[in-house]
């Protein structure tokens, strides 16, 4: 079995859904998938965003918005646990992202 | 030994070759993984010139070397979980002989098809897939895969080290697709298979029009998927589409190595062995309705390669198959094609009339067949300055130099006009 995390991409300008509720479509796609969804968690826009760079001398350097300008703005996550790559994406095709999901395989490290 | 036993090991071992991907393939669930895989068999086969001397060779040598990479592979596993135990080393026994334990290759399952569905995955770069396929299944080494796509070797290794990586990191898997991912993955496959044959039929650039190693590779590489999936029509069409192509690479080139037109082509020179066996295999593939794309370009080379000359193509037959074939596969290339039969078929005025349609098509913009094609029916016309203006226009466009000293020549024909 391996990991992967699930970005979710959407279009930055989208307005994010009213409410503090799992719309329909996201509740739906997790209860499909509830034997590999491992977590997962969603964004407040880039907006809220605030970054911290190092600078030269390698100091922390707090700047407003995200860590990189996209108009494809992360909008949340979820990790799941899959036998191989193939069914992560069977997986991850079926988020209801606005524009689109990358998979990631979660590195192992001890 | 003899130094002429030594020359038939060689050369046995040289024929074994062909076996790599099956070897490879084999080898690959036992190792775990493909670097490691790889590994034990280049061992295996140097294994091979270093016993079949002395042992003669085996009736099976891609039996035998399938046996000995496994066993390498599997002594490699051993001794790393003995490493990562920390236990005291243990003697490296010496490897029994495998010679008596193969005689025949049925005990061993025929793996190539997970092999190629791996290196043809739609999570690796596309020219990385075509990259994967040559070296993991035809067994090419790196250097002559930089050569044949005209980049850099270090480029290339680090394609394919990148690739084999990403399969292993991201757990790519190691089988066959199954249900309804096998449609489009197979796809992928014959694509890349393709696009293998198509790189060596018509170099995009550089001094040679043809790389015929990897039209070989091709040809050979849809014989190995025809005989994995028998039933399969787009695999017939696939194999029969580069039969028919490829029957006619004698007469391509001549021997100043300029191009020659299908046109003016010495068809006594076309390979009709490879003709009767694709004409066969279109039969097949054109049994699906509709047909699929590589069958019904078979169907339309099938019909050059059977026609006595130029002057007898049935070009109501051609326009006919690439109206169906627009309609499976519509690209600007197949319009342009269509177009060029059209012409053919009703007149060079309604073949111009559609090349034009297609010139506003940004995607063709830089096709120099399009600007050649227009000037071809330009002469035909009798306009030969627009011609002129077109063929500039196609020159520019291609980087292959025997289709630019082609062009050159069509320029010069046309006189100072």
């Amino acid at each position: 079995m391996s990991k992967y995390l699930i970005l979710i991409f959407q279009d930055e300008a989208a307005a994010q859904p009213p409410g503090d509720t799992v719309s329909a479509n996201y509740r739906a796609f997790m209860e499909r998938h509830a034997g590999s969804l491992r977590g997962g968690v969603a964004l407040e826009s880039p907006v809220t965003a605030t970054s911290i760079r190092r600078n030269d001398g390698g100091e922390p350097t707090v700047t407003d918005g995200p860590f990189a300008e996209s108009k494809e703005a992360l909008g949340g996550t979820f990790l799941i646990e899959a036998a191989d790559l193939d069914e992560a994406l069977a997986i991850a095709k079926q988020v209801p992202a606005g524009i689109g999901v990358e998979v990631r395989p979660v590195r192992v490290v001890s | 030994m003899s130094s002429a036993a030594g020359t038939e090991v060689a050369r046995a071992v040289e024929r074994a070759h062909r076996e790599w991907g099956f070897v490879l393939a084999a080898t690959i669930r036992v190792a775990g993984d493909i670097d490691s895989a790889e590994e034990a068999v280049q061992d295996a086969y140097a294994s091979a010139l270093a016993t079949w001397p002395t042992r003669g060779i085996p009736t099976n040598p891609a039996a035998w070397l399938t046996v000995a990479a496994r066993r390498r592979a599997l002594d490699v596993h051993r001794r790393e979980a003995t490493a990562r135990r920390a236990l005291p080393k243990l003697l490296d026994p010496e490897p029994e002989p495998v010679d008596e334990l193969v005689e025949a290759l049925d005990g061993i399952a025929d793996e190539r098809l997970r092999l190629i569905f791996t290196c043809c995955h739609p999570a690796l770069a596309p020219e990385a897939q075509v990259a994967l396929t040559l070296r993991l299944v035809c067994g090419l080494s790196t250097p002559e895969i930089a050569r044949a796509f005209l980049v850099q070797e270090a480029t290339m290794a680090a394609r394919i080290t990148r690739a084999k990586r990403k399969i292993r990191v991201a757990n790519i898997p190691y089988r066959v697709p199954e249900g309804e991912e096998l449609a489009p993955r197979l796809a992928q496959v014959l694509s890349v298979v393709h696009l293998v044959f198509t790189t060596g039929h018509s170099a995009p650039s550089g001094a040679q029009l043809t790389r015929p190693d990897l039209s070989i590779r091709g040809v050979e590489l849809a014989r190995m998927l025809r005989v994995l999936l028998p039933a399969d029509p787009d695999v017939a069409g696939l194999l029969a589409l580069m039969l028919l192509t490829d029957a006619r690479r004698p007469a391509r080139v001549d021997e100043a190595g300029e191009l020659v037109l299908l046109a003016d082509q010495d068809r006594a020179s076309w390979d009709q062995v490879a003709i009767a066996e694709g004409v066969a295999l279109v039969t097949e593939a054109l049994a699906p309705r509709p047909p699929g794309r590589f069958a019904l370009m078979a169907a339309i080379a099938a019909i050059h390669d059977e026609s006595p000359s130029w002057a007898d193509t049935d070009w109501n037959a051609i326009l006919a198959l690439y109206d169906l074939l627009r309609a499976v596969w519509p690209t600007p290339v197949v319009e342009l094609n269509r177009a060029i039969a059209l012409g053919f078929a009703v007149g060079p005025e309604a073949g111009l009339a559609e090349l034009d349609a297609l010139a506003a098509d940004p995607r063709l913009a830089r096709y120099p067949y399009l600007a050649a094609a227009r000037a071809d029916f330009l002469v035909r016309l009798g306009r030969p300055a627009d011609a002129r203006i077109a063929f500039d226009e196609s020159l520019i466009l291609t980087d292959n130099e025997v289709e630019r000293e082609f062009l050159a020549a069509r320029i010069r024909s046309l006189g100072d006009g």
